[in-house]
């Protein structure tokens, strides 16, 4: 059985596609890097991959569910570091972990474990009790990783996890997710802009353009395609020099235009 | 612990950690209380009302429930801009939980913040009958939860913030003042009885006060009856558009 099995799958916004007639499998217990430009659909596909977002044509199995018809089942199946913060700032760091821990059904007595432990390996254990708005950008993004940690999920998505991290701390991180995936057969289904993390975690690397996947393959035969000599060097030479525009999400550029015609 | 317990208290736990709210949601209340309240009192004695802090009180408690609940459900919008609905959206757990538990959580602040509101009116001037005090407390709670689930309802369709100040003034202003929640409902325009009648804050007002030792218009039986289908209802209207969220 496959960890993900993603056929044709499209989400259009308007007249524009975000995700453009996709496929590609992901095999249990791999290591998965999902790399492209800014808008290129990582994030829209990982919306769509777990639960949150639509899509407008195509299938997706996760575990062999049905994303689509069988949302419950497939929740339960994985778990996610978002992209953007998706943590409560008015409650404090123990309470958002302790809130993922019951909607994960994590037991009382091992949730207080896992707590100390995910809290003390990110060093944020001495600053459990402080409300997470007084917490810096790095310590709310290592907060995020390691709620995401707290339940033993057999897919993990991990958005863009290291984002504006220091490099020890993406070391860090790094090593305790690959240890994961090595000790108990987690799916890593990975997103990031640093080339030497996926050169150094991924088993295999999809790049994504455009709303489309342009090339797949392992580190070495991206750089054998493109005649290169690294993965950042390969990934240019596919996406090409022109610098992308931060924008926002597509649903929202869609409100936006809604509301221009207004 | 489970989902609704946990996200319940989640809700009581922002709520009394912010005291700038709990204050600030106080000032209305009072504020009405106070300028109708003493302002009125005269002629509405003189007409024949009787004691309108009396008549007033369980208005304005109502009031109080009404704006606290809407705000409450509408904080769904603010959850979805700083993401933290996200993390509750793909969560192993059913959405209908998810929803109910919030919707509790918004419905019990509503009804502490009304029992704020009438303990302050009994040192001005307020004499409730306490007998039937539970049936007040019970429609205190259908109201809350009532409203929550309505403003849970409206936040599930709105991308953000923008059509808040047409929800207040065409829905939570009117719903307001032609409840019957400052005069009595009876002798009104044709029009504005009709309105008050499709109303389902006038059966809230009415129960209220009724259980607070005034005259009820529709009868205690019909506000609860009421009530309670249109909430049963709403709760379900609101559970199926939550599920449909997608963000």
């Amino acid at each position: 059985m496959l960890a993900l099995e993603v056929e044709n799958l499209t989400k259009k916004f308007g007249d524009f596609t975000a995700v453009d007639d996709i496929s590609f499998k992901v095999e249990h217990g791999s290591i998965f890097a999902f790399l492209g430009p800014n808008g290129a659909g990582k994030s829209t596909t990982i919306k769509m991959l777990t639960t949150v977002l639509m899509p407008t044509s195509g299938k997706i199995s996760l575990n062999g569910h049905d994303v689509m018809k069988d949302s419950n089942e497939v929740r339960k199946n994985f778990g996610i570091v978002f992209q953007d913060p998706s943590l409560d700032d008015d409650l404090t760091a123990y309470e958002n972990m302790e809130i993922h821990a019951v909607l994960y059904h994590i037991p009382t007595n091992e949730m207080k474990k896992r707590i100390e432990q995910l809290l003390g390996f990110v060093e944020l254990w001495d600053r459990k009790n402080d409300l997470v708005k007084t917490f810096s950008g790095g310590m709310k993004r290592r907060l995020e990783i390691a709620r995401g940690l707290l339940h033993h999920p057999k897919v993990l998505f991990l958005d863009e996890p290291t984002v504006g991290l220091d490099p020890q701390t993406r070391n860090h991180i790094w090593k305790y997710i690959v240890q994961m995936n090595k000790d108990e057969g987690t799916t890593i289904f990975l997103t990031t802009h640093y080339m030497d993390e996926a050169d150094k975690v991924a088993n295999v690397i999809a790049v994504i353009d455009h709303g489309k996947i342009i090339a797949q393959g392992t580190s070495k035969e991206l750089q054998e395609k493109t005649k290169t000599a690294s993965l950042e060097e390969a990934f240019i030479e596919l996406t090409g020099h022109e610098i992308r525009h931060e924008e926002a999400a597509p649903n929202q550029r869609m409100r936006m235009m809604r509301r221009m015609r207004r | 612990m489970n989902t609704l317990t946990i996200l319940w208290i989640r809700q009581l736990k922002k709520y009394f950690r912010s005291k700038a709210r709990i204050i600030g949601s106080i000032g209305q209340p009072l504020l009405f209380l106070v300028a109708l309240g003493f302002g009125f009192g005269p002629i509405f004695a003189k007409a024949g009302g009787g004691n309108y802090i009396d008549f007033l009180v369980p208005g304005i408690i109502a009031m109080t429930i009404l704006f606290t609940a809407i705000f409450s459900g509408i904080e769904i919008i603010w959850d979805r801009q700083f993401g933290f609905l996200k993390e509750t959206l793909v969560a192993p757990v059913s959405r209908y939980e998810i929803m109910i538990g919030r919707t509790l959580g918004g419905a019990t602040i509503a009804v502490l913040q009304g029992a704020l509101i009438f303990i302050i009116a009994l040192f001005l001037g307020f004499s409730p009958n306490l007998a039937l005090l539970p049936f007040a407390i019970l429609f205190a709670i259908l109201i809350a939860l009532f409203f929550t689930a309505l403003g849970t309802a409206i936040a599930s369709l709105l991308d953000d913030m923008q059509g808040f100040q047409l929800i207040m003034n065409f829905l939570v202003m009117p719903t307001f003042f032609l409840s019957g929640a400052l005069f009595p409902l009876a002798g009104l325009p044709a029009a504005i009885t009709f309105v008050a009648e499709i109303d389902p804050l006038s059966y809230g007002v009415d129960g209220l006060r009724g259980a607070l030792g005034s005259v009820s218009q529709f009868g205690m039986t019909t506000d609860f009856a009421v009530l309670g289908v249109l909430t049963v209802a709403i709760m379900a209207i609101g559970s199926y558009l939550f599920s449909k969220i997608q963000v």
